[in-house]
């Protein structure tokens, strides 16, 4: 189809006289040819020491989360010529430790998602020999908060996590509002009071970044503002 | 890096020395449900040589089996009946009988534990049709069985398993790779892992192991699988001098998209989807009268590829076309996002205005490593377990699928058998007080393997053997098989192998580097994929997913039996055992 220039920033902690640099490949882009594909084509083909991560190639599993012409996106769903470009310039995601080449350090999603206590918190047993009960009404509320797939993206783009790496981050709020959103969990004190914290919600200045990065088109902007006015309830309530 | 749990062991060559009581490998549904359940007592690490939500459990669409009756009537019986009607009567019924009784149970558990399953109007957790899956004892119609999150089923359930492995303190060594398996004299001791990350051998030195490493739909071309799922595991057990069990056994799901082989869920079909072939024919009616769409999955396979071979595809193309959009854009909106997602974004298709084009992919594995109800792994492949190791969920067989599984009862036996194998490893913990003892040498094929490979200077690409290998077993060992097709694979592995042993990487460095771990992975792959081919030439008979042409018929006589095959000294050895039949007698499997 077309002859495509990738120009893909590039790092080996094992090469200290290189450091970073750009490097350019060329990939004959066949018809239907994902950015995933692409890369894979230069590793295999190529340059085999080329890093980044990768797995489903199916949009789910979020190992290949990257950002491609001026935004996060995960590698395996964009197709390249969907991208009105014949240079393609990739890097990783901003904002996190690179491991190598294209590879982040995952650490400071971790971070921040553990910080919030990201589990249901219930009072009291299950109901033996049968589910709890959920409205369908009830269950509609966890609509575009559960299919989260911790890909990053919306961290790393995330002006307040630049300013400060400790920043708990659109990911982990996202996660909270769906505990505190269920109708099943008891915890949202213990949620809400780890995202009120120096590092918490509060940085969050709603410039929407993470909502233009999330691959799925989830809003953690509305997630963390609904956190917000939760907390500020409970404050003033 | 724990300092508590590193230590410098001079004579074992390697830096770090990790103990824990449980060691998990694998972070899929079957290794992070055990990890649940043993982590309540015991102090658990699971390794997982992926991020552990990217494993592969995650992809998973349509549903979890359960008889919970919420949608309409169900009985463990029924469920039970197809299961064992399924496996084309290959399946364990001891062990069938498990695992449809207790699903319920998971499944519940799974939702005390906040998985957002889809519910009914009355609040219960909602139900679907799916595959295979039908009323009294297959008398009925399909019924509605499968419990579900939209179709993100496999996604809820995982994401659910991590964060409650956060919640019990579970410690994760993401991105670590197990390079072996520790077992003398019967007894496992532990694991050894590359760090993926920092580069280095770490042993990690346990007194249960529990095995959760996933299928290998990779030695396939077309495959649903992720790029991960390359079976290491298996290899791992084989080099122990373990056997494997039905590896001959291939599930291919009916509908991976097409060149992409990303998969469609069985649920669209399970929603009122229909097959169509290139005349505009609902051609599942002269397969299956019955059940149309709803079929097993290996009898709607083979179904699409002989319209395929017959000439009937699309133009005459390699794939049929799966039709939505008499569903409506509302419920497929609504039951099926991620399937319009995936249609949208890698075929360009919008499912609620046209077809999806759609072929057969490979999708899961029947077979693996043997292990009994408790999920406890048998040395012999029969009955003495080895003591201290465990495994569930797809790289075991216990076996429930026996020649064929049916949907939804994938996602079902990983969080099953994981929550027995933790159940079984806290009962094996109660009892065990003192580490098994580190053998000396416990790192020394890992060390080597790993330097061999980094200083691999021969003139073959391990992309290039790779690609070789895929395209053969899918044209050689596919979806239909015969004697003279098996006998050129077997033949191509030799040369292959040959040509893996003049291989070369680019990357020489320690940290992340895939470059390695792809070259160690096609090893496990030709491996492996040996057994896969042995055992289907061995098996002369047409059984579930395993089809011969030659064979096209079920011979119970000779072949009501499961293969075992170990791998010594280069030879393939085979050995075979009894299928526990305790309900249903073989009957003639039609639907």
């Amino acid at each position: 189809m077309a002859m495509m220039t990738f120009k893909i920033h590039r790092f080996n902690p094992d090469d200290e006289r290189r450091g970073r640099y750009v490097q350019e490949y060329q990939v004959d882009v066949r018809k239907g040819m994902t950015i995933l594909d692409c890369l894979n084509e230069i590793k295999w083909k190529q340059d085999g020491t080329l890093t980044f991560r990768r797995s489903c190639r199916s949009g789910i599993c979020g190992s290949c989360a990257m950002w491609v012409n001026g935004m996060n996106r995960l590698a395996c769903e964009t197709q390249a010529a969907t991208l009105g470009s014949n240079r393609i310039e990739i890097r990783p995601m901003p904002g996190y430790p690179v491991v190598k080449d294209l590879a982040v350090s995952l650490d400071p999603l971790v971070r921040g998602l553990m910080a919030v206590k990201p589990w249901l918190i219930a009072n009291g047993p299950p109901p033996t020999d049968q589910e709890r009960l959920q409205s369908p009404e009830e269950r509609e509320k966890l609509l575009g908060l559960y299919e989260c797939i911790l890909c990053g993206a919306c961290t790393s783009s995330c002006p307040s996590f630049w300013a400060d790496g400790d920043y708990i981050g659109p990911h982990a709020f996202l996660k909270a509002y769906r505990f505190v959103a269920d109708s099943r969990d008891d915890g949202a004190k213990a949620h809400l009071d780890a995202c009120d914290d120096k590092h918490g919600l509060w940085r969050c200045h709603t410039i929407f970044n993470c909502v233009e990065a999330c691959p799925k088109d989830l809003n953690p902007t509305k997630a963390i503002s609904e956190l917000k006015k939760e907390l500020v309830r409970r404050k003033i309530g | 890096m724990d300092p508590e749990t590193i230590h410098d062991v001079e004579g074992v060559g390697v830096h770090y020395v990790h103990r824990h009581d449980v060691i998990v490998v694998g972070a899929g549904l079957a290794g992070m449900r055990a990890a649940v359940e043993a982590s309540a007592e015991f102090d658990v690490a699971v390794i997982s040589k992926v991020f552990p939500t990217r494993s592969h459990s995650g992809a998973a669409q349509g549903g979890i089996a359960a008889s919970l009756a919420n949608e309409e009537e169900d009985h463990w019986e029924w469920h039970m009946f197809d299961t064992v009607k399924g496996s084309d009567y290959l399946g364990d019924q001891d062990a069938i009988e498990i695992l449809v009784k207790e699903a319920p149970v998971v499944v519940r558990e799974f939702e005390h534990m906040g998985s957002p399953f889809s519910r009914t109007p009355e609040g219960r957790i909602a139900q679907r049709k799916f595959g295979g899956h039908t009323k009294d004892f297959g008398r009925g119609g399909p019924v509605l069985r499968a419990c579900y999150a939209v179709d993100r089923t496999g996604h809820a359930l995982l994401h659910t398993l991590y964060e409650h492995c956060m919640k019990n303190g579970v410690r994760f060594y993401p991105e670590f790779y197990a390079t072996e398996l520790i077992i003398r004299d019967g007894v496992c001791r532990g694991i050894v892992a590359w760090d993926v990350i920092n580069g280095g051998v770490h042993v990690f030195h346990a007194k249960a192991v529990m095995f959760g490493t996933g299928g290998y739909g990779k030695v396939f071309k077309i495959t649903s699988n992720a790029l991960a799922n390359t079976g290491d595991g298996l290899s791992l057990v084989l080099r122990a001098g373990l056997p494997l069990e039905d590896m001959e056994f291939v599930q291919f799901h009916p509908t991976g998209l097409y060149l992409q082989g990303i998969l469609v869920s069985e649920a669209a079909r399970g929603e009122g989807g229909y097959l169509i072939n290139d005349t505009g024919e609902r051609f599942m009616e002269r397969y299956a009268p019955d059940k149309l769409e709803l079929a097993p999955r290996d009898l709607v396979s083979r179904s699409i590829q002989t319209e395929i071979n017959e000439g009937r595809g699309i133009g005459g193309e390699a794939y049929v076309h799966l039709d939505l959009t008499h569903l409506g854009a509302e419920k497929i909106m609504r039951q099926l996002p991620q399937i319009h997602e995936l249609a949208w974004k890698f075929l360009h298709v919008d499912c609620t205005k046209e077809p999806i084009p759609i072929q057969p992919t490979a999708h899961y594995s029947m077979g693996g490593i043997p292990t009994d109800k408790d999920a406890r792994v048998l040395l012999d492949g029969k009955e003495t377990p080895v003591t201290g190791f465990f495994a569930g969920g797809e790289c075991a067989c216990v076996s429930v699928h026996g020649g064929n599984r049916l949907g939804t009862n994938s996602l079902l036996e990983a969080s099953l058998f994981g929550r027995r194998a933790g159940k079984s490893m806290v009962r094996f913990l109660r009892e065990t007080r003192e580490f098994p003892e580190l053998p000396a040498d416990a790192a020394r094929v890992s060390i080597a393997e790993i330097d061999r490979v980094l200083s691999a200077d021969g003139d073959q690409r391990v992309s290039d053997l790779r690609e070789e290998l895929q395209e053969r077993m899918t044209r050689d060992c596919g979806i239909f098989r015969n004697a003279e097709k098996l006998e050129a694979m077997m033949a191509d592995l030799v040369s292959l192998e040959k040509r893996f042993a003049r291989i070369r990487i680019d990357d020489r460095s320690r940290r992340f580097n895939y470059d390695l771990l792809e070259a160690i992975e096609l090893g496990h792959m030709l491996e492996f994929s040996e057994l896969i081919v042995a055992g289907a030439l061995k098996r002369q008979e047409s059984r579930g997913a395993h089809s011969r042409v030659d064979f096209p018929k079920r011979d119970d006589e000779k072949w009501l039996k499961h293969t075992l095959a170990w791998k010594t000294g280069g030879e393939v050895r085979f050995d075979y055992k009894p299928v526990v039949i305790t309900r249903f007698q073989p009957k003639e499997r039609t639907y």
